[in-house]
């Protein structure tokens, strides 16, 4: 519900990454890290992306994905695991003080320019 | 040609919830961002926690609604200093940001303050995602939801410290299942503290504001 934001986020990173020594910059490949426990639909990412991207030079570029799993660290046990649904519970020691390790991510890796 | 860049989206609300974290522990403030569904009973929540819990501890909230000062006007009876955020005015957003905070804290003024509840836009998804500084962290669930909430909403009940049921005086005439619905929030939280209450009559507020008054009391000294 909050992707215009991080598009508008996104779109503002990646244009002040672009060198300005640069004519005509085109950006065509933004790298995204994007957790699966992190708060984003990429349907909407990308519908809000096009619309903020419009007449600059991110215009067209394609917002490439690399979903990141949720892996989760027990405290109580050291077990480390990935989570594949909304279950945090150690399947180990079954309780357990449970830190995440990655899932949230929302991050910005790289931009590819057309030559 | 790739230009290396490896920044955090969010960095720009993660900055400015660092800047009222400082400004918070300047204040000697205690911030209790509280999140939930729309119509689980946050502002009555509140309005029974603040009636009991002041003038000992001196209390202000922020309301934070897309439109209307409803909860505000609900809230001031209880004698807090209150100021309602609506989102309406910064393009309907379905959440509360770290800089909107910011703006209120100081505009309501802190100095005065024990405590300080962030009441957040009725939302179980994005108010997840967005750091405001504060200390800790409270989802409300009532008993006319679902009880597979916590499952269908994890990162909600993953960032929060305390989870609150309210609601309780209904359970008698529902076929909602406490117990499944505690469960289900272990099974994405094993560690998370709930409190069963009902904001109505009031019933099981005492552990929670005892575990609201150590808060407070372990940030400020009071």
């Amino acid at each position: 519900m909050h992707e215009m934001g991080i598009a508008q986020q996104l779109a503002q990173i990646a244009l002040d990454s672009i060198p300005e020594n640069i004519a005509n910059p085109k950006v065509e490949i933004l790298n995204l890290k994007i957790g699966r426990l992190a708060s984003v639909v990429e349907h909407s990412l990308t519908f809000c992306f096009e619309i903020i991207s419009k007449d600059t030079p991110l215009e067209n570029a394609i917002l490439n994905i690399d979903f990141i799993p949720v892996t989760v660290h027990c405290k109580s046990c050291d077990h480390k695991w990935e989570v594949t649904g909304p279950v945090f519970k150690c399947p180990f020691c079954e309780d357990g003080d449970v830190e995440l390790i990655t899932g949230r991510e929302i991050e910005i890796t790289s931009l590819e320019l057309a030559d | 040609m790739e230009i290396n860049i490896q920044k955090r989206v969010l960095e720009a609300n993660e900055t400015e919830a660092d800047k009222n974290r400082k400004f918070f522990k300047e204040q000697n403030v205690f911030v209790l961002n509280m999140m939930s569904s729309p119509g689980s009973g946050k502002t009555q929540t509140l309005c029974k926690t603040l009636d009991r819990l002041m003038p000992g501890i001196r209390a202000g909230v922020i309301v934070g609604d897309i439109c209307t000062t409803n909860d505000a006007d609900r809230l001031e009876v209880t004698g807090a200093k209150v100021t309602q955020i609506n989102t309406d005015q910064f393009g309907g957003d379905c959440h509360l940001a770290a800089h909107l905070i910011m703006a209120s804290a100081r505009q309501l003024g802190c100095d005065d303050l024990d405590l300080l509840i962030v009441e957040n836009i009725g939302n179980l998804v994005c108010p997840a995602e967005f750091d405001i500084g504060e200390d800790a962290r409270a989802v409300v669930l009532s008993v006319t939801e679902g009880e597979d909430k916590p499952l269908k909403y994890p990162l909600m009940f993953q960032v929060a410290d305390i989870a609150i049921l309210n609601k309780i005086d209904l359970l008698p005439y529902l076929d909602f299942d406490a117990g499944l619905a505690v469960d289900n929030m272990k099974q994405v939280h094993p560690h998370l503290p709930v409190f069963r209450i009902s904001a109505r009559t009031g019933e099981g507020f005492d552990p929670w504001l005892d575990w609201l008054k150590i808060k407070v009391f372990e940030k400020t000294g009071r």
